[in-house]
């Protein structure tokens, strides 16, 4: 693939604004009953944070990734980074952050009746960002994973 | 120096130590960095948006006062930071016509708004804003962000983001020594919004 193509590729699979974006997320394929997992990158712009899944104070908003129920693949439990304690110029404690690229990993298992095929496991995530001075509206955005069952 | 002149050398000895020691030396002129001059001032547009008792709260019904208006939100850190300083602001200055108004920007309104603003304990008056009262003040998306409006309703400074509590309280005090403008007319502004 030619590097136009390639960027065409990954601005068409990048969802989101507002300063966090969400790329392709990697293949998903199994039989039925199998364990499968995905792993969704994840990129915050520079200069920015998200909360973690689990900020250190009760009034921020945690990062969190859940998938709408139906489709071939059931469960979705989400494994989330570890994350960093950074310390920002509003707040005396340290803050429990995602920064720069990661990715989530999703645990799915695919439907002992799931049909044999494509499909598209859709989910949604919730996030709110700030920089070192101000913190913008919560977004949350569509994350969508396609899968194959065999 | 002749003897006669002692008592004028001591009363202004004793205006300048008052002055000092108090820091409320009333001829003392502030003059803050962020404070537009007068000419390029714009107008605050008005709205209209409820507070915690359902009353419909105008901007135009703090005309005549300098004006701290300040968008924020529950789940922002650094709105956390400055609403004290607000507090405090309201407390020291309340009396010279100065009135802090809140709009926050919370999506679930009054039911995460209330407990906050009970823990916090906030002396001055907050409304639920809306993404059309947003777009009047230039599409505020980062929080908080602050406007201090003129005693003629005219916005003469605009902080993005945490500011520095000197910058609003030299901006507070210098357009509270500002002479009384014409104050804000309903008739006179534009993009009039009710709350939802």
């Amino acid at each position: 693939m030619g590097v136009l193509p390639a960027l065409l590729c990954l601005v068409s699979w990048s969802q989101g604004n507002g300063h966090l974006r969400v790329g392709e997320p990697g293949k998903v394929a199994g039989k039925r009953n199998a364990m499968v997992q995905v792993r969704i990158p994840v990129m915050v712009d520079k200069g920015f944070h998200v909360n973690s899944n689990t900020p250190a104070e009760d009034y921020l908003i945690p990062l969190k990734l859940v998938f709408n129920p139906g489709g071939g693949l059931i469960g979705g439990d989400v494994v989330y980074p570890k994350p960093t304690l950074e310390k920002y110029d509003f707040g005396d404690q340290p803050l429990s952050v995602f920064t720069g690229n990661f990715d989530l990993v999703v645990k799915f298992q695919v439907a002992p009746d799931a049909p044999a095929g494509p499909g598209v496991k859709v989910g949604k995530l919730r996030y709110q960002a700030c920089d070192n001075k101000a913190c913008y509206p919560p977004k949350t955005i569509e994350v969508s994973v396609p899968y194959q069952v065999q | 120096m002749p003897a006669s002149r002692f008592p004028a050398l001591i009363a202004a000895i004793l205006v300048v130590a008052g002055c000092l020691l108090t820091a409320d030396c009333s001829s003392e002129t502030v003059k803050a960095a962020s404070v537009k001059p007068d000419s390029e001032r714009k107008q605050a547009p008005e709205f209209a948006l409820k507070d915690a008792d359902g009353k419909l709260v105008h901007l135009s019904d703090y005309r005549g006062k300098v004006v701290l208006l300040d968008f924020w939100a529950t789940w922002c850190g650094p709105c956390k930071i400055e609403i004290p300083w607000f507090m405090d602001m309201q407390r020291k200055n309340k009396d010279r016509g100065f009135e802090v108004l809140g709009v926050s920007m919370d999506d679930e309104g009054w039911e995460v708004v209330k407990p906050f603003l009970a823990d916090l304990q906030v002396n001055y008056r907050v409304v639920i804003g809306n993404d059309a009262t947003a777009q009047l003040y230039g599409g505020v998306d980062a929080l908080p962000t602050t406007f201090l409006i003129d005693r003629g309703g005219k916005i003469a400074a605009v902080h993005v983001g945490l500011a520095s509590r000197r910058d609003f309280e030299d901006g507070i005090e210098e357009l509270l020594q500002a002479p009384t403008g014409g104050g804000i007319t309903r008739a006179a502004v534009s993009g009039q919004l009710v709350a939802r």
